[in-house]
Formats: C-alpha cells, sequence, structure tokens
C-alpha cells in the first residue's frame, strides 16, 4: 500500500489549487454536508438553467486532501453537463467507491481516474465521496424545488 | 531503575513493522498494548481452568471465581479502594459512568437538579448525561477550559454549583489536552457542600498513581485496555455508602438475592451491580496487567513519561507552523496538534506510511473542537514503552509531511 497511489499527483494538484472554489449566487438552494467522522465540510453552489444543464457550480469548505480534490474534480466534471448525464457519472463514481461498479468506468472521466487509489483505503472513500453525495442531494433538491 | 528497552521486549507487537518500517505507536490514550504477561494469563484460563464463577462447587468453578475475585481485589489495591466491594467489574469507562447515571442518577437526581460537567469531557461523560437529564429535567452547567492553554477555569466554580448541584462529574486528565486537572482542590469545595464527585480517570489511571482515599472521589471509572489489559474489562469504584444505596444497572443472574416471579432482593456488593456471567477473562488480564504496573513501578512510569513528554513538546515547538492545543502546567503524554494547513486525517495517513500510528479526528470531543474553531487534530500519545528515539522519528516525518503536502489550500 504505497501512499503516492492514494495521493496521487493530480489529487494534490486539485488539493493545492482548488478549481471552481469560492462563493458563488445558485439558482436553487445550496447544499452543505458534513462528515462527522472527520469534520470534513462542504458547501456547494449549483447554477441549473431551465434545459437542465449545470451552468456553474462553486464549492467551499475544508477537509483533508482526499475530499477537497475529489470535490474540485466533481465541479470540474460537471461542468456544462445535462443534470442526467451528471447522475450516470455519480452513480459511476459512488459504485466504484462502494466497490459495486468497475473502477475502469473512471477512466473515462478525466481526472477522476485518480480516485482509483482511494478505493485501497477504505477507510478513506468517505472522504472521497463526501462532494459527490453533495452534488447528489444538491441536483435533487433543485429538481424538487423546480417541480414545486 | 526503568529501563525501557528491557520493557519492550515484554510487548510482542512493539517487534512489527508497517509499510517495512518498525512500529512507532503512538496511540496510546486510544488503547494501549498488551505484555506478554497478560496475553498468557488469559491464555492459561482459557486452556487450564475456564469455568463460570460463583456458582459452580467443581474444582474448575472455584480456581475461576478465585482468579476473577484476586483480580477484583488487585484492582482494589492498585487505587487504595477502602475495600474490594467498591470495585464493580464492568464492560469499560462509558459504561460504569452510564452505570452511575442511571443508577444513582435516576434515584437522586430530579426536575431543576443540576448536574456540573466541564467542556472538555469526552461525549462518554457527556452524552449519559444528556440523557438523565432528558429523562428527570435536570439541567447539565459545564466548567469552562481556557483556549490559550486547555486548563480548566476552577476559579469559576463558585458560581457554578449552588444548592441544586447533585453531582460533579469531571475527567482527571484530558483525552485532548493531556491537561491533568485539579480534581483534589475540585473535590474538597463540592464536599464542602456534600456534593459527590465522579472522576472519569480514563486517561488518569494508567498513567498516574491513583489513590482514591487521597483524591476523595466519590466515584472512579476508568477502562482495562488503556492500561495494559484486554478491551471489554473496566472498573467502577464507588464509595460503599453510594454505591449501597443505588438500584442495580441491570438485572438477571448473580446480582439477586432471593427471587420470586413478582419481585426480588439485591445481591450484596459488588455483585449487585454484575448481571450476567462477566468478562471472567478480561478481569484475570486487567490483574495480570496491574502486576505488570506494579513491578515497573507507577511512580517510575509517570516520571519516565514526564520526560518523553517534555522532550517531544520542545522539539514540536521547534517545527514552523505547529499549533499545539492544551499547553497545562501538569499534563500527561497526550499531544494534539495542527500542523500547517495539514488536515490531520492526511496527517495521520502520511505518518502511517511511516510506522507511526497516531489518531486523528475530533477524539469523542466535537464541543471541545467547536470551541477551538477547528474540525479535528492530530493526537499522538505516549506510554512507557516509547522511546526518545521514537518522538525523533515522528519529528523528522512531521517536518517531511509539510514538504509533501507543501502548505495546503
Amino acid at each position: 500500500m504505497e501512499l503516492d497511489e492514494l495521493y496521487q499527483d493530480i489529487i494534490l494538484d486539485h488539493y493545492k489549487n482548488p478549481h471552481n472554489f469560492g462563493e458563488g449566487e445558485a439558482s436553487c438552494t445550496n447544499i452543505e454536508l458534513d462528515n462527522p467522522v472527520c469534520g470534513d465540510h462542504i458547501k456547494l453552489m449549483l447554477v441549473i438553467d431551465e434545459n437542465d444543464i449545470i451552468q456553474d457550480v462553486k464549492f467551499t469548505g475544508s477537509g483533508c486532501a482526499i475530499s477537497m480534490a475529489s470535490a474540485s474534480m466533481m465541479t470540474d466534471e460537471i461542468q456544462g453537463k445535462k443534470v442526467q448525464d451528471v447522475r450516470e457519472i455519480i452513480e459511476d463514481v459512488l459504485g466504484a467507491m462502494r466497490g459495486e461498479k468497475q473502477v475502469d468506468s473512471l477512466d473515462e472521466h478525466g481526472d477522476l481516474v485518480a480516485l482509483k487509489g482511494v478505493i485501497k483505503f477504505p477507510v478513506r472513500v468517505k472522504c472521497a465521496t463526501l462532494a459527490w453525495h453533495a452534488v447528489k442531494d444538491g441536483i435533487t433538491k433543485c429538481e424538487q424545488e423546480k417541480n414545486k | 531503575m526503568f529501563d525501557v528497552n528491557r520493557v519492550r521486549a515484554d510487548f510482542p507487537i512493539l517487534e512489527r513493522e508497517i509499510h517495512g518500517k518498525p512500529l512507532v505507536y503512538l496511540d496510546n490514550a486510544a488503547t494501549s498494548q498488551k505484555p506478554e504477561a497478560v496475553i498468557a494469563s488469559m491464555s492459561d484460563y482459557y486452556r487450564r481452568y475456564n469455568a463460570n464463577i460463583h456458582r459452580g462447587v467443581h474444582t474448575l468453578a472455584e480456581e475461576a471465581t478465585a482468579a476473577y475475585e484476586q483480580a477484583r481485589r488487585k484492582v482494589g489495591r492498585f487505587i487504595n479502594a477502602y475495600r474490594p466491594s467498591e470495585v464493580i467489574f464492568v464492560r469499560n469507562t462509558t459504561e460504569a459512568i452510564n452505570l452511575v447515571a442511571h443508577s444513582w442518577g435516576r434515584k437522586f437526581v430530579g426536575p431543576g437538579d443540576e448536574v456540573l460537567l466541564s467542556e472538555m469531557e469526552h461525549h462518554s461523560n457527556l452524552i449519559p448525561w444528556q440523557l438523565l437529564a432528558k429523562q428527570t429535567g435536570a439541567t447539565l452547567r459545564f466548567i469552562p477550559f481556557s483556549k490559550s492553554n486547555g486548563t480548566l477555569q476552577i476559579g469559576h466554580l463558585e458560581n457554578q454549583i449552588n444548592e441544586k448541584t447533585r453531582l460533579i462529574s469531571v475527567t482527571h486528565m484530558s483525552n485532548v489536552f493531556g491537561t491533568i486537572n485539579p480534581v483534589r482542590g475540585l473535590i474538597q469545595k463540592a464536599h464542602e457542600r456534600q456534593i459527590p464527585v465522579m472522576l472519569d480517570g480514563a486517561q488518569s489511571v494508567p498513567h498516574l498513581p491513583t489513590d482514591v482515599q487521597e483524591l476523595d472521589c466519590d466515584f472512579l471509572a476508568f477502562s482495562g485496555h488503556k492500561m495494559c489489559g484486554p478491551t471489554g474489562i473496566g472498573v467502577l469504584y464507588g464509595k460503599e455508602k453510594f454505591l449501597e444505596e443505588m438500584e442495580p444497572f441491570q438485572g438477571g443472574g448473580e446480582m439477586i438475592g432471593s427471587v420470586w416471579l413478582e419481585k426480588a432482593t439485591w445481591n450484596d456488593l459488588p455483585h449487585k451491580f454484575e448481571a450476567g456471567t462477566p468478562n471472567i477473562a478480561g478481569a484475570i488480564g486487567l490483574g495480570t496487567a496491574i502486576d505488570y504496573l506494579e513491578r515497573i513501578g507507577m511512580e517510575n512510569i509517570t516520571l519516565y513519561e514526564q520526560k518523553l513528554t517534555t522532550y517531544a513538546l520542545s522539539k514540536m515547538r521547534e517545527i514552523a507552523d505547529m499549533r499545539i492545543f492544551g499547553l497545562a502546567p501538569f499534563r500527561g503524554g497526550v499531544i494534539s496538534f495542527y500542523l500547517g494547513k495539514i488536515h490531520p486525517h492526511d496527517m495521520a495517513q502520511f505518518l502511517d506510511s511511516r510506522g507511526i500510528a497516531v489518531r486523528a479526528g475530533h477524539h469523542c470531543a466535537q464541543p471541545l473542537m467547536r470551541k477551538l474553531e477547528i474540525p479535528a487534530t492530530t493526537r499522538a500519545s505516549f506510554y512507557f514503552y516509547n522511546t526518545f528515539g521514537e518522538i525523533d522519528i515522528l519529528i523528522e516525518n512531521l517536518k517531511k509531511a509539510l514538504e509533501y503536502f507543501g502548505y495546503g489550500t
């Protein structure tokens, strides 16, 4: 179990210089999630347009390198995509992390391939999935608000 | 003369390598390692005289009962209890505190009454009292701690005890700051007003000589596994007069006197609080652990750990960007810190890759963390088998972690 498998350069780059980090205007409710085990915190601001396309996403929060890098990569990945497609990506990531899906499904998603290393460190899986649970909740809440 | 190398040879696990590096075990506040003698004594019980206790008349039952009760006497002597029947075997510190909150609290704490705790308690000395307050309508009050050095602000005590205060329950030594609280004075003040005091001794009893008669505490809770004993065995010490007036904690076998279909009478102390078959092997293992600690000498242990802690603190404070939480003048070998912007979980993971075991997280003290406005800390905690060389390995790798993670976001 090599440390560098977990902290791959892609992860450390995102951690040191997170993308889409900062406060933003959201088109629907902000989502805040905590990981009570380690105190990680994430706040997610989503802008979804009338065609169900994610126009913008920003996040703030604090946490370990894995959770912050995963959040940064998540924002890159979903930007400009249709909600429906994002849902599939979320399931790919969460499924892979839970060991239910082939990890190779991450290969098609750019930097997300770096998350494959996390699977060998089961204690850290929760760190990696925090942002993905947040965006899943966020999308659901936005849809509920839209359908009201 | 205390010789750390001789002591280390008693612990088989210390020979292990982790990721190709010698194990540096610095998570002793979570649990301690076990000497060969403790492991052997438990194995010996199962191999040679395993039987249920107190009821059988056969030889094995007699031997097992004798060993179990001998363990109780060893514990009693170790903490200088007035008599062995004041030593109740439980699972751990948590269960001991729950026992008191349940059996003493429900009987003597009512609506509007107050229980005084501190802001630095482990969840195990907080949640049982929250449950009690919810059930009885009592109020919890808290002695604050100083954010600058992690000491209890005992000066506030006078304002916080009043005629409604029914009990004070505080930690003897903080599992986050390492602070050794001035409990002797606190107990004296409380007793002037006839308020009983419970001490959470989970961190203190393994590291400091403990004399309940000198402390004059009314209850003391501690765990076997943090003092070279096995998991699943802990101790509640209580003064006889308190234990006598309390209702049982759980019902079942062993804790009864006579039983009818509609009613029952209770067994004598300590059996009144030990329903069901207890952790016999665990008690025997704890007894052996106490023999082992006494052979080394608790004074020697305290003295050596003080030197180790002073050395570690001085080296850690030389590292730029190091924040240490807990700088009380009287403290034990528990050091919580935050280095640069490295999240404690990343730090603990990095150190693990170098063979160093530390703890990262909120250490079951979320209110304390909230007051410090930090999500978590990394915690290194020592026992008498740790060496100055191991501290050097820790320090060297803390510096390497700064290089590895940079200074973060």
